[in-house]
């Protein structure tokens, strides 16, 4: 079938969705969704219709994430006026209303209704392109994330999808290239290095059998932007993958995702099945000379296999260690052929590239940094979730617009970027334009993408102890300065939360990183430091007030506080002696509780269970 | 729980897979899915059909977190220690879950109905502090809230 007829049809099968049934139910399900309790809301919207017998007239649909994961679980609806709204934070026990009133009745939800997506407006009600967390972001890689099914080829077809590919088959592969390398395209996994010339290396390299790999080894703590991606629109990365092979001349593709993303492998091998019956894979793609297959690898939980050579040597069925390089994975990668690999994000944007040309995608972000970039953001923040921007916004502008800011009217601290390699960027930075090169001058990294925010409460040197208990553990063992490296920073950082630490320690901290950061074999040890340089460059003080006045200034490090009950505060409600697992409390109701220093373990529960935050830290 | 799968079942997972070194980690992916666990047996035999050393073999399921080389309990309790999660307190529901259970991460209860394992990340960060008890994921958990899903599968 020619591309054209597929289109076709493609498109019919979008109208159907769009419009054929009168009433329409969207509801968010991909697994942030599903853990807020999506499938339960799903059930009862299909019980309710039954009930109501508007099954027939009824189309209800699971999507993939529109990025809000602070207000799932999200549904869209369409009534019979064809407005489409959509409502935050449903749970089962509302859809009947929601049925009765918006779908039966015609009259939509007022306060639970969080924007119009498309169709008249509703008086108080903002459009969702107007939404304070969404009129700032500029949506390329979730072009279709949390608006189509993702378990349908011809959404994506419709919308768009596989036009890029097509038009790739029009051009040489060379030409392929040269249009990444206009686009400005860099890689999204971490490094930044331009797309287009990294293709080049491994176009020239000679060999008649080539790979290409899509990395979705997604390790990072903190970072679910390609787990959201491959779950809400797997084609965008099949095709940037089927785009990059054509491009350097290769015929077997591998994607390499982690076997925690249960459900993002769910639809990749449905996405795979559906390229065959297409005729995107296989031999002849798209009726062309170019013969291409492609298979999933599953990782098996090993932080350091996101590291490209490690991550070959986990598909060649080895253990997953880094090498030194050169030879570069270009010359000599997987199976000691020619290896191009590329991140989830990378290829989203390589699909989107190659259907609306590199001059388009220049429009997007600043001269160095082109393009759009996700960031997954959590921790001490109001709209957490995920969110796609042009590069070089302000930190304020996603923290504070987009975010909502920080909650319970704390003081935010600093942001974390780029994981267990990343750095921490304080508070007087919060002009700072995001981009590659920004970041890097206050020594963080763009990394993959995470982004946690911090706040008051928490504690630097906590905040690094966790990172480096992460890397300690994570590093593989084969160079010496990660491995020894690790070890001693993690032990130092424990020493400081101990409170037996001293000052000279600051130097031997810095030294160590320098030296790991000179002389590790891959990216895993040459960035563990960072997490600890920053904060010593940001927040050196807070170090000192551990090591000099043995206080944690957060009231984070245990060793350092105690809890009191405040008597003005306490209501002798009981909740913190109940809550305490070592009857650490006593008191009796409607009098003021008090807490044995001597029982106490410090473990924060009472700190929890107090509605009236009564539980202090000194 | 057995200590070894039938030759059916072998049979089977093998079928699927060709012979070869780079079908390894998928090999043992398989055989855990079907048995739970990876005994000293079934890695002799994995390393028998790809023709390698039963060393290497176990060099290799060793290097990777997803392997376990004891039988895990009837329910299988995850707590996530990522950057959000951690920051909203995920260690304390670990320690509470951990004095609870009378086990460290890692282990399994005495009666076999739990085990406890800390999970690096599972990407929900936005639903912070995550808990996965079998499959199902529960998000925005308090040491509380986790007790009480131990309770209910009790």
């Amino acid at each position: 079938m020619s591309f054209k007829k597929i289109q076709e049809q493609a498109n019919l099968e979008w109208e159907q969705f769009t419009r054929s049934k009168p009433l329409r139910v969207l509801i968010g399900s991909a697994t942030c969704g599903r853990a807020a309790g999506s499938m339960e809301v799903m059930q009862a919207f299909e019980d309710e219709l039954n009930k109501r017998s508007l099954t027939a007239q009824t189309g209800v649909h699971e999507v993939g994430c529109l990025g809000m994961c602070y207000a799932e679980v999200l549904v869209e609806l369409t009534g019979a006026d064809g407005r489409r709204v959509l409502y935050e934070g449903v749970g089962p026990g509302f859809v009947p209303t929601l049925v009765e009133s918006h779908l039966v009745e015609g009259n939509p939800l007022l306060d639970k209704a969080m924007a119009v997506m498309e169709g008249e407006d509703l008086e108080g009600v903002a459009h969702f392109s107007q939404l304070p967390n969404i009129q700032h972001q500029v949506r390329v890689v979730m072009r279709n994330c949390g608006v189509i099914d993702p378990a349908r080829v011809n959404h994506y077809i419709a919308r768009g999808g596989y036009s890029g590919m097509h038009r790739a088959l029009s051009m040489t592969p060379d030409q392929v290239v040269s249009e990444m390398t206009a686009s400005g395209l860099r890689g999204r996994g971490g490094a930044g290095f331009p797309t287009g010339v990294k293709w080049g290396f491994a176009r020239k390299s000679p060999g008649d059998v080539k790979y290409v790999i899509c990395n979705a080894d997604e390790g990072d703590p903190g970072a679910f932007m390609d787990r959201s991606v491959l779950e809400g629109d797997p084609h965008a990365v099949l095709e940037g993958l089927l785009i990059a092979g054509y491009a350097i001349g290769a015929s077997q593709g591998y994607v390499y995702c982690r076997a925690e993303y249960p459900l993002a492998i769910e639809r990749l091998e449905e996405a795979i099945e559906q390229m065959r019956e297409k005729g995107f894979l296989g031999e002849r793609v798209m009726d062309s000379s170019f013969s291409f297959d492609i298979k999933i690898k599953k990782g098996a939980g090993a932080f350091v296999c996101g590291e490209e050579t490690s991550l070959m040597q986990s598909i060649e069925g080895k253990r997953g260690m880094p090498r030194s390089r050169p030879p570069f994975p270009a010359v000599s990668g997987l199976f000691g052929r020619p290896t191009n690999i590329n991140n989830v994000e990378t290829l989203a944007s390589v699909s989107a590239i190659m259907e609306k040309g590199a001059q388009w995608y220049q429009g997007f972000g600043t001269e160095k940094s082109r393009g759009t970039k996700t960031f997954a953001l959590a921790g001490k923040i109001n709209r957490t979730g995920l969110i796609e921007v042009p590069m070089g916004i302000p930190l304020r502008t996603i923290i504070e617009d987009i975010g909502g800011g920080v909650p319970g009217g704390k003081k935010f601290k600093a942001v974390q970027t780029g994981g267990p390699s990343g750095g921490c960027v304080p508070a007087q930075f919060m002009d700072l334009p995001v981009d590659y090169e920004h970041l890097a001058e206050v020594g963080s990294i763009m990394g993959s993408g995470g982004m946690i925010v911090i706040d008051e409460e928490s504690c630097m040197v906590d905040v690094a102890r966790y990172f480096l208990t992460f890397t300690e553990n994570e590093s593989c063992g084969k160079c010496v300065p990660c491995r020894m490296g690790t070890q001693h920073l993690l032990k130092t950082l424990t020493d400081i939360t101990e409170g037996c630490a001293t000052p000279e320690q600051i130097g031997t901290m810095r030294k160590v990183g320098d030296s790991m950061k000179k002389a590790s074999l891959c990216g895993l040890g040459q960035t563990a430091p960072n997490p600890v340089l920053t904060t010593l460059r940001y927040f050196e003080d807070e170090y000192r007030a551990h090591m000099e006045d043995r206080k944690c200034p957060a009231g984070v490090c245990r060793a350092l506080i105690t809890f009191h009950i405040d008597p003005d505060t306490c209501t002798g409600c009981m909740a913190c002696a109940s809550a305490c697992p070592v009857d650490a409390i006593s008191g009796e109701k409607k009098k003021t509780h008090h807490i044995d220093q001597d029982l106490c373990i410090r473990c924060g529960s009472c700190r929890q269970a107090c509605k009236f935050n009564a539980v202090v830290v000194n | 729980m057995t200590a070894m799968l039938t030759e059916q079942q072998f049979d089977r997972i093998f079928s699927n897979h060709s012979p070869t070194r780079d079908s390894l980690i998928p090999i043992l992916q398989d055989v855990q899915d079907t048995m739970e666990y990876l005994s000293p047996e079934a890695l002799e035999a994995v390393a028998r059909y790809l023709n390698l050393s039963e060393n290497d073999v176990y060099g290799v399921a060793t290097f990777y977190a997803q392997f376990r080389f004891h039988p895990p309990g009837r329910h299988r309790l995850k707590v996530c220690l990522g950057t959000a999660c951690h920051v909203r307190g995920s260690g304390l529901i670990l320690e509470g879950v951990s004095r609870r259970l009378g086990v460290v991460p890692g282990e399994t209860t005495e009666d076999g109905s739990f085990t406890l394992e800390r999970v690096a990340c599972f990407g929900s960060c936005a639903l912070a502090p995550v808990v996965v008890l079998d499959d199902k994921v529960y998000g925005r958990m308090t040491t509380r809230k986790t007790q009480k899903i131990i309770e209910d599968t009790e």
